[in-house]
């Protein structure tokens, strides 16, 4: 869009003074200009047309704030999600779609009020949904800082899917790793464990949760003011390539499982094998999960070099689409064919085929760099299995407010800025349950979300959302209407004397109302508004969209 | 029917879910009509009926009303009573002789960028059907 051409145009809107264009509007140094502006034309509303209000409307309302304003006297347009990214071919169109929200956000702006917020004292504990590796190392972090943590696991050991990985392609032995950890855990007296439980309600936000947990047929409940959801995701569970009806077909972890046990796999064939295949993206990549699970080209990697390292006359098989083992790792894919893994591309519309060959197994795949059709005799074949969330994401989601996104793993509030936060404050997020993850990863995500959340725990107490409905006495006339449909019951009719009459009207709980505006929807009197959000004020708006005064 | 007909659309999206959905559609570039102006709400459920009639009565070409999808919803259930009202709201425009079809309530998660961009898209194919709201001066 004409940027400048926005800025003209916002310079002629009546109570405007002063508009300009900032390179980088949310960068320390305009900050720092915004709050000279302020000073310099005495300002008492800023508008900032850039991006999205969700992610930096605390940025700018906090910069006017330390200029001396109140920080809800702030409104931003956004111009960048909701007009250069979205119409990038439509120039002319993009810049008059900016005027007029410009024109939409001045106007709101010019009805905006200074409030305040009421202040409330936070429950200094936290709640961690989830013990595999994230959870436990997010409930470690949260009780070390000195605050009590509830660790809530649905099965009866904790530990997770760590409990499964014996080896790391840099050499380390992870359960001894996790030996500690659980160890660490049980033995902290901050940290409250329940097992086999599962979570039945979550009310209250941030400083002031109360949750209902389900243990054996026992009820329990908590307090806490913060949640990390860290409930992890599992291994998809195959039914293709044979798998379940061949004892030879294996999943990369189950191969783990018996590579670390020391003879198991080989004593089940009789010696080394002399042939294993590996299939990547099973379960990954196609039309029910269009996702990369991102971690099975590096485990059948690590998995390829212990075979050669136990057993170096091996063959190993990879049938891929595309390698992907991110980062550092590459090195070891690297490594994997020095030692003479055979790495094998095969296309998503013509899949390799497993089939029984007398005591072993046969793969059919088709080499398209040879343009032939390959057949492999093998011992084994390996499943590089994706990752897929749990079922009960879906039911922590509704309990928490939180989103999860079209394939089941929890969504963070922005990818970049806020990417352990959910949008709903007090609220975090670590490990698988966000994506497929390392375990480098889920433990740096683990400690980024205990951090976060021991921010708000060590606060005594917490301003609460300074949008929330107010009574306006002189239109209500006691209807009650809005009475039953708050969703927190934070309305309540009353009776007083007024001018020697009873005057009927209903009062808000201030601490209890977050601000939905059901009551000013309801209101057919103009009785009950939400501040910032007043009927007025959306309705200045859309005059203002539609251009009449 | 002019084909130059260049519907205004008010959208009023809640924060939670749809405003977040548009945003994804801009973080995600997916490209949709320039018809739409959003107005951000912290909920559906906030929206009184008098504001989707004034905005049709003083001229806007359509309202777009969007909100969590059910059980999302980020003060328990707000987008139901926006359901409700929305039944009402389709009463009253026939009261007021305004086409029912002008207004439409559509769930958007935070996630569905694309389906934002979608709405968008047929929800102003459905204006230009129907043409410019007579009550639109100018």
């Amino acid at each position: 869009m004409k940027v400048p051409d926005v800025v003209g145009y916002a310079k002629t809107l009546p109570n405007v003074v002063y508009a300009e264009n900032n390179l980088y509007t949310c960068s320390n140094d305009t900050q720092e200009r915004i709050k000279e502006k302020i000073k310099e034309h005495q300002l008492n509303r800023v508008v900032v047309a850039s991006c999205t209000p969700r992610t930096h409307e605390p940025l700018f309302r906090n910069t006017i704030r330390e200029a001396g304003l109140n920080p809800y006297l702030f409104e931003m347009a956004n111009i960048r999600d909701q007009c250069s990214w979205v119409h990038m071919h439509e120039f002319e169109k993009a810049t008059i779609k900016s005027r007029d929200l410009v024109r939409m956000a001045v106007a709101k702006a010019r009805l905006l009020e200074p409030l305040q917020r009421q202040s409330v004292p936070i429950v200094k504990s936290a709640l961690v949904i989830g013990g595999g590796l994230s959870g436990m190392t997010s409930a470690l972090e949260i009780a070390n800082q000195g605050f009590d943590v509830y660790l809530v696991e649905r099965e009866k050991e904790i530990g997770g899917n760590l409990r499964r990985i014996h080896y790391l392609l840099n050499g380390e032995k992870p359960q001894q790793e996790l030996k500690t950890l659980i160890t660490k855990v049980k033995e902290n007296d901050r940290i409250h464990l329940f097992t086999e439980a599962k979570i039945e309600t979550i009310e209250g936000s941030i400083g002031n949760f109360k949750t209902k947990i389900a243990i054996n047929g026992d009820s329990r409940e908590i307090e806490h003011g913060s949640v990390i959801v860290a409930t992890g995701a599992k291994e998809y569970n195959p039914t293709e390539y044979l798998y379940g009806q061949h004892e030879r077909v294996l999943t990369q972890l189950e191969l783990e499982q018996r590579l670390a046990a020391g003879d198991g796999l080989l004593k089940s064939i009789g010696g080394n094998p002399r042939t294993v295949v590996m299939i990547q993206c099973v379960g990954s990549r196609d039309d029910e999960r269009p996702y990369c699970s991102r971690l099975c080209c590096t485990h059948a990697v690590k998995n390829a070099l212990k075979l050669k390292e136990l057993s170096p006359t091996t063959n190993v098989y990879v049938l891929y689409r595309d390698i992907r083992t991110y980062g550092f790792k590459e090195s070891y894919y690297t490594e994997a064919r020095q030692k003479g893994v055979v790495f094998i591309r095969y296309d998503k519309d013509q899949k390799p085929g497993v089939s029984k060959n007398h005591d072993g197994l046969r793969v059919d795949v088709y080499d398209q760099t040879l343009g032939i059709p390959v057949e492999i005799a093998t011992d084994l074949v390996v499943l590089s299995t994706g990752v897929v969330p749990h079922e009960d994401n879906k039911t922590i989601a509704q309990l928490l407010k939180v989103p999860i996104n079209s394939e089941g793993f929890f969504l963070e509030a922005h990818m970049k800025l806020r990417p352990v936060d959910f949008a709903t404050d007090g609220v975090f997020l670590a490990g698988l349950a966000h994506y497929p993850k390392t375990i480098e990863e889920s433990i740096i995500q683990a400690q980024a979300a205990s951090a976060k959340a021991a921010t708000i725990l060590s606060r005594e107490s917490i301003e609460l959302e300074g949008n929330i409905s107010q009574v306006a006495d002189e239109n209500c006339d006691g209807c009650a209407y809005c009475v039953d449909p708050c969703p927190y019951k934070a309305i309540t009719l009353l009776e007083y004397m007024r001018e020697g009459a009873i005057k009927k009207t209903v009062e808000v709980n201030e601490t209890v109302c977050k601000g939905c505006g059901c009551c000013q929807a309801t209101c057919p009197k103009k009785g009950i508004f939400v501040r910032g959000f007043k009927l007025e004020q959306i309705g200045a708006q859309v005059d203002a969209a539609l251009g009449v005064t | 029917m002019d084909e130059k007909f260049e519907p205004l659309i008010i959208g009023f999206c809640c924060n939670w879910c749809s405003y977040a959905g548009a945003d994804l559609a801009g973080v995600s570039r997916i490209q949709y009509p320039t018809s739409l102006r959003i107005i951000r709400v912290m909920c559906s459920g906030m929206i009184h009926p008098n504001l989707v009639v004034d905005a049709l009565t003083k001229g806007g070409d359509g309202v777009l009303i969007c909100g969590c999808h059910p059980g999302d919803c980020h003060y328990q259930d707000g987008n139901l009573k926006a359901e409700k009202r929305a039944e009402a709201i389709t009463l009253m425009l026939e009261d007021f002789g305004i086409e029912p079809e002008r207004f439409r309530l559509e769930w958007v998660s935070a996630a569905e960028g694309a389906r934002f961009a979608q709405v968008v898209k047929e929800f102003t194919e459905q204006i230009i059907n129907l043409g410019a709201n007579p009550n639109r001066s100018g």
